[in-house]
């Protein structure tokens, strides 16, 4: 159920849509919390119901309940959080400070969309991924990663602890063996710190005083409980059970319940007005949410009163309190994701929403350090935004020109000049030619690929080979189509060249900038489609292709799966089109042939026409035609060179996209691979253990040693992998964008021109028809 | 201009009522619907006469089509007289004829003895609906490879085009009888005046299979005879350039109409092309969730427009130049053969006096061959002074109808090409805007 409402999401179009979305994200939020429950604390999941019921008291529906608004589902997220995260934080310093790096921020990232699809493996993931940065933490995050798999994580936890293997408890393992690789007392003191700390911020607000009795000692409780109880034997369980019962109730199935409930006032006052009322929470709401939020918020604490236990109410309070103090940010950030495309926006939410859910537990009353995650996703945004001027800015200018003709018969070739400006330091000199063959240009492709296709980027590809208009070009026929042929190429050999250095990753490399400078050029191997290193390429291809159809990935992340989707629908539509532009193309140079054959024709029948000033007339209009034949051939060219090259590039580029998320997948697969090796040798470890072998032993234990370090150096790989993929999708997107609309114009320009002709001529033929007597 | 605008407009109209009709996939079962052309204002008939000929506006016979129903093969035209003549019963006045009638009028104008010093005015071509039918089958061929979308344009375009083809029908058979009724002599003929007017299915038989094969043949011997004739010597300097020049003119304007079929056919493509391409465009948006999307919608939605103008210019092109010529093919052809009815006489003659010779020679029947002489000449005489004047005026009705519809389509062409500046301009501002 939850995959199939996962599916159904698409990336929201912002910011039209602004309105359903909170739905939306309300939703998946419940979701996730529900999930969390099952995570962390197994226990607690009974406690659900009750939240629910609770917030069904309040608001009609159970669907309605779980809606939420986002900037109350970010400001819930933010000290949740930093709950989850800051214990970690603490522990380990460095994962904090290098939380501000991009590899991490998009790492972060990623477990927030994944967690739709698959919540219990997101929850485990979460934390998982949040260290996967610093080594320290890798290893204690590295079984609760694997955690993902059921059944694996069952293995897991037998050798990490002795707790029973009762599958309640197995989640909650995942703090334990934390625990027990790490010394138990820092763990609590992160907590204990930020209830030291909440106070002090809280502290300025006086309603934010009372509930921080309460939660203190839950936390005192909870903790010791939670870390504690793993190494207990079987029978603590019970009794942790019964504990959590109680401190539950109040800290996470009401506060949970305020939380939803909350949220969806502000949901209903915007979007259902009257099913608010119906939920009869909504009286005094009137004013515009984004407007006037402070007041929503207390007022909805108010309004929440009577229904709602005590506690509750005391709690929905701080809530307020909390929005007041954060309101800024939130809605700072609201205004600076605006500006940014949607996925990336949608990421963000469910990045914001996701934890909120994970740490529900003491997220009304941790709010010192809430902020925190806030600037670092504005701290990304700025870094975006940067990174995006400075691409406008690249001071490199390339263009390739006289393409000619070197040699004779089958060996001809064309070179062309590639010049080079630029500003950057890092060439020698500001300005630089160099000549350069086709196949040296395939050549550049072909070690840009090898070199960093693997990592995930998109490498833009060279225009395809043409044996039929090489041929032609080197039999030497001088005609319209053979030059017609070199421009293109020409023109698509430029376009691929300046994708290639817009790139600021491809940029960096050493061979293209061997390419562009290096004055003898090592003639590039094995670019001929018909040598036996083509062969071998076609059948490394074929492989690639048949081991491409065999594996199944199980795609955790629906960003990956959706933009996956999109590209290859986007494909279909790009190919279509192109055969359609081809045969606009095809239409209107028959037009020009026939426009032709009709002006020679009037030519004639003007000529034989006795009427002086109707044959002079006639004539002229064989000289219009003949024009327009001319205006016919140029609209085909450039319908020609600015659209259908445009869409031809695409397709090729399109093929790149698919090639980067084909190498996630290997990744992906590789990774997997690696997991069920490591699986593999514990149970050879379990079952020597149990024969009491202990001369294999060690031997077997080194294996796993050395399997758990490839395991993490490929999930390593693959969170590498998909980073980059993403960046580079996106990145892509932006350069179709600018491109498509760039052409675009460009086209129309050129429509607009030969229309602008179009009435010149026929204006200058309107008087001669006239002078008809 | 603006004559021109409210054009479009009528046209918009019987568009609607064609679609409303042509709800069916079959074509040739919403053929069934009615063309209102008596929505169309004055200015449109105006424009409908002036296809190819110019008439002189003598308002004692005033013929016209207001509607007409177009059942699978056959048309029905309802054609409308108004007049101030006596010899009609009625003023005013309404009878339903099709097209086969029109042959039937044409023929009997054409074997009418007297009228052959006339240029008949050419019969309206038979309606050709089979250009559209045949997109249409491949339309419906074609579905499963197009979006809804993206056939319903293609429909609705082919729709427009059936009912261009449809009111280009109304217009000849329109333009044959007002042709008719603006001649001084074809004007009074009996046979025109009973097609105006009796009110009741004039139901002409159609030419039964021997009848056809004797007009074949009749045309055999036409030719063969032209040829024959060709090698007598031309008595009158006028007709001997008219011929040469209408030789000419003829197989010249002949190629110059297939020409212009042609260009203009490929014109149509390429507006087709459009709606494929604005189609394609469109689900591309939809598919889009970057910031392209709004550009590939402007796009696809400025190539909705455009093939709607580049459809106009192609269907003015056909309306105005390729219609042109292809009338005065047909006109030349009349003219042709009122040459070589006039030769046929002057053979005639010849061998009257021939025979005239050989008479007096034998002495024998020499009144009788006198009198023949007498009439060949008679008829010769009279087939000359009348085919000057026809062929005279058929020059000048030429030269006017070119200079108009040449005006015209320039004035068309600019505006089309206006029109198609200004929705590039705007959509490139918008583009650049954003």
């Amino acid at each position: 159920m939850k995959m199939a409402t996962s599916s159904e999401r698409s990336p929201p179009p912002f910011p039209e849509d602004l309105e359903p979305e909170p739905d939306e994200v309300g939703d998946q939020d419940s979701d996730d919390g529900e999930d969390i429950f099952l995570g962390t604390d197994n226990p607690l999941e009974i406690k659900m119901d009750p939240s629910l019921s609770v917030s069904d008291i309040t608001s009609s529906t159970k669907p309605l309940s779980e809606a939420s608004s986002p900037p109350v589902m970010d400001l819930l997220s933010e000290p949740a959080s930093e709950a989850s995260s800051a214990p970690m934080v603490d522990l380990l310093m460095e994962p904090a400070s290098e939380g501000s790096s991009a590899p991490m921020v998009d790492i972060l990232s990623e477990p927030a969309s994944e967690a739709s699809s698959a919540p219990m493996v997101d929850l485990l993931m979460e934390p998982a991924s949040e260290g996967s940065s610093a080594p320290m933490v890798d290893l204690l995050m590295e079984p609760a990663s694997e955690a993902s798999s059921a059944p694996m994580m069952n293995l897991l936890m037998e050798p990490a602890s002795e707790a029973s293997s009762a599958p309640m408890m197995n989640l909650l393992m995942e703090p334990a063996s934390d625990d027990l690789k790490e010394p138990p007392k820092p763990d609590i003191d992160p907590l204990a710190d930020i209830i030291n700390d909440t106070p002090l911020s809280e502290g300025k607000t006086p309603v934010a005083a009372m509930p921080q009795e309460p939660p203190s000692d839950l936390f005192d409780d909870e903790p010791s409980e939670l870390f504690a109880e793993p190494r207990q034997s079987n029978t603590a369980k019970q009794q942790q059970t019964s504990i959590f019962d109680e401190p539950d109730e109040d800290l996470f199935s009401e506060p949970l319940g305020e939380a939803s409930k909350k949220p969806q006032n502000d949901f209903f006052k915007e979007a259902l007005a009257p099913v608010a009322k119906a939920s009869n929470v909504c009286g005094p709401l009137s004013d515009n949410y984004n407007e006037h939020p402070t007041d929503i918020f207390t007022e909805e604490a108010i309004t929440t009163l009577p229904s709602a236990v005590s506690t509750v109410s005391v709690n929905s309070k701080t809530n307020g309190v909390h929005s007041d103090e954060e309101e800024p940010d939130i809605f700072a950030e609201a205004t600076v994701e605006l500006s940014l495309d949607s996925p990336r926006n949608d990421r963000k939410k469910k990045e914001a929403a996701k934890p909120s859910a994970s740490a529900s537990a003491p997220a009304p009353s941790v709010s010192a350090s809430a902020s925190k995650p806030q600037p670092k996703t504005l701290e990304e945004v700025q870094y975006i935004t940067l990174e995006e001027e400075v691409e406008d800015k690249f001071e490199l200018n390339i263009s390739i020109t006289n393409p000619e003709k070197v040699g004779d018969g089958m060996n001809a070739y064309m070179a062309y000049k590639v010049s080079t400006q630029t500003t950057l330091p890092m060439f020698r000199s500001k300005t630089f030619t160099v000549r350069r063959r086709f196949s040296d240009f395939l050549g550049l492709y072909e070690k840009l690929s090898d070199k960093h296709t693997l990592n995930g980027y998109i490498v833009p590809p060279p225009p395809e080979k043409s044996i039929m208009g090489m041929t032609k070009v080197k039999v030497g026929k001088e005609d319209n189509s053979s030059a017609e042929f070199v421009e293109r190429r020409r023109a698509a050999l430029e376009r691929y060249l300046q994708r290639v250095v817009f790139h600021p990753s491809l940029l960096q490399d050493p061979d293209v900038r061997e390419f562009l400078e290096r004055d003898d050029m090592p003639r590039a191997h094995n670019t001929q489609a018909l040598s036996g290193a083509g062969f071998l390429k076609m059948i490394n291809r074929a492989t690639d292709s048949l081991s491409k159809m065999t594996i199944k990935m199980n795609e955790s992340d629906v960003w990956f799966e959706e933009k996956l989707q999109e590209v290859e629908a986007e494909d279909q539509q790009l190919r279509k089109l192109h055969i359609m532009v081809d045969s606009l193309v095809g239409h209107r140079k028959e037009l020009s042939v026939n426009t032709g054959g009709f002006a020679k024709s009037v030519a004639m029948l003007g000529s034989s026409e006795d009427n002086t000033a109707l044959s002079r007339a006639l004539s002229q209009l064989a000289e219009v035609e003949d024009k327009m034949e001319q205006l016919h051939q140029e609209q085909a060219a450039s319908d020609s060179f600015c659209f259908a090259e445009l869409l031809a590039d695409y397709i090729r580029l399109l093929g790149s996209v698919r090639a980067s998320f084909d190498q996630r997948m290997k990744t992906w697969q590789r990774w997997q691979d690696a997991q069920n090796m490591l699986q593999k040798k514990r149970e050879t470890e379990a079952k020597l253990l149990w024969a009491n072998k202990p001369d294999k032993l060690q031997q077997a234990k080194d294996d796993i040693t050395e399997w758990e370090a490839k395991v993490t150096q490929y999930e390593r790989d693959f969170d590498r992998v998909s980073a980059t993929v993403r960046k580079e999708v996106l990145r892509f997107e932006k350069e179709k964008a600018r491109d498509f609309k760039k052409q675009i114009i460009k086209y129309l320009e050129s429509l607009l021109q030969s229309q602008q002709q179009l009435i010149k001529y026929w204006e200058a033929f309107l008087p001669e028809a006239k002078a008809i007597a | 201009m603006r004559q021109e605008e409210q054009n479009g407009g009528c046209f918009q109209k019987i568009a609607n009522i064609a679609r409303l009709a042509a709800q069916h996939d079959d074509l040739q079962r919403c053929c069934t619907f009615i063309i209102m052309t008596s929505t169309l204002d004055d200015s449109e008939k105006e424009k409908a006469r002036s296809v190819s000929v110019d008439l002189n506006n003598d308002a004692s016979l005033l013929i016209d089509i207001p509607d007409a129903l177009c059942e699978r093969d056959k048309v029905k035209f309802t054609v409308h007289t108004k007049t101030t003549l006596s010899s009609f019963q009625k003023p005013d006045f309404s009878v339903p004829r099709q097209h086969e009638d029109f042959i039937w009028l044409h023929d009997a104008l054409v074997e009418t003895e007297d009228y052959a010093g006339l240029i008949i005015p050419p019969a309206p071509p038979k309606p050709d609906f089979e250009s559209p039918r045949e997109k249409m089958h491949k339309l419906g061929e074609g579905e499963a490879t197009m979006t809804k979308e993206e056939y319903t344009k293609m429909k609705q375009e082919l729709e427009a085009e059936y009912l261009a083809v449809f009111k280009k029908t109304v217009q000849v058979h329109e333009v044959f009888l007002q042709r008719l009724s603006s001649h001084p002599i074809l004007s009074k003929d009996r046979n025109f005046q009973i097609f105006l007017e009796y009110d009741q299915d004039l139901s002409v038989r159609r030419k039964n299979a021997k009848e056809t094969f004797g007009s074949f043949f009749k045309n055999m011997v036409k030719s063969a005879d032209e040829v024959i004739i060709s090698g007598i010597k031309e008595v009158d300097d006028f007709f001997e350039q008219e011929k040469t020049f209408l030789l000419d003119y003829s197989s010249k304007i002949k190629d110059s109409t297939a020409r212009a079929e042609k260009m203009t056919r490929s014109h149509k493509n390429v507006a087709d092309d459009y709606i494929h391409i604005s189609a394609t465009l469109n689900s591309l948006s939809v598919d889009d969730n970057t910031a392209l999307k709004k550009h590939l919608e402007k796009f696809a939605d400025l190539f909705e427009k455009l093939r709607k103008v580049e459809g106009r210019v192609a269907s003015d092109e056909e309306l105005k130049l390729t219609e042109l010529f292809r009338y005065y093919m047909l006109d030349i052809q009349a003219a042709k053969d009122l040459l070589y009815r006039r030769a046929r006489a002057l053979a005639d003659y010849e061998n009257s006096n021939k025979a005239l010779d050989k008479a007096r020679l034998k002495s024998k029947d020499i009144t009788q061959a006198e009198e023949h002489q007498q009439q060949c000449l008679q008829k010769f005489d009279k087939l000359s002074e009348s085919g000057k004047r026809e062929l005279t005026s058929f020059k000048g009705r030429r030269v006017v109808a070119f200079r108009k519809n040449l005006i015209e389509m320039s004035e068309l062409e600019i505006k089309h090409a206006k029109n198609n500046m200004a929705l590039l301009q705007g959509c490139i501002e918008l583009l650049k805007s954003n």
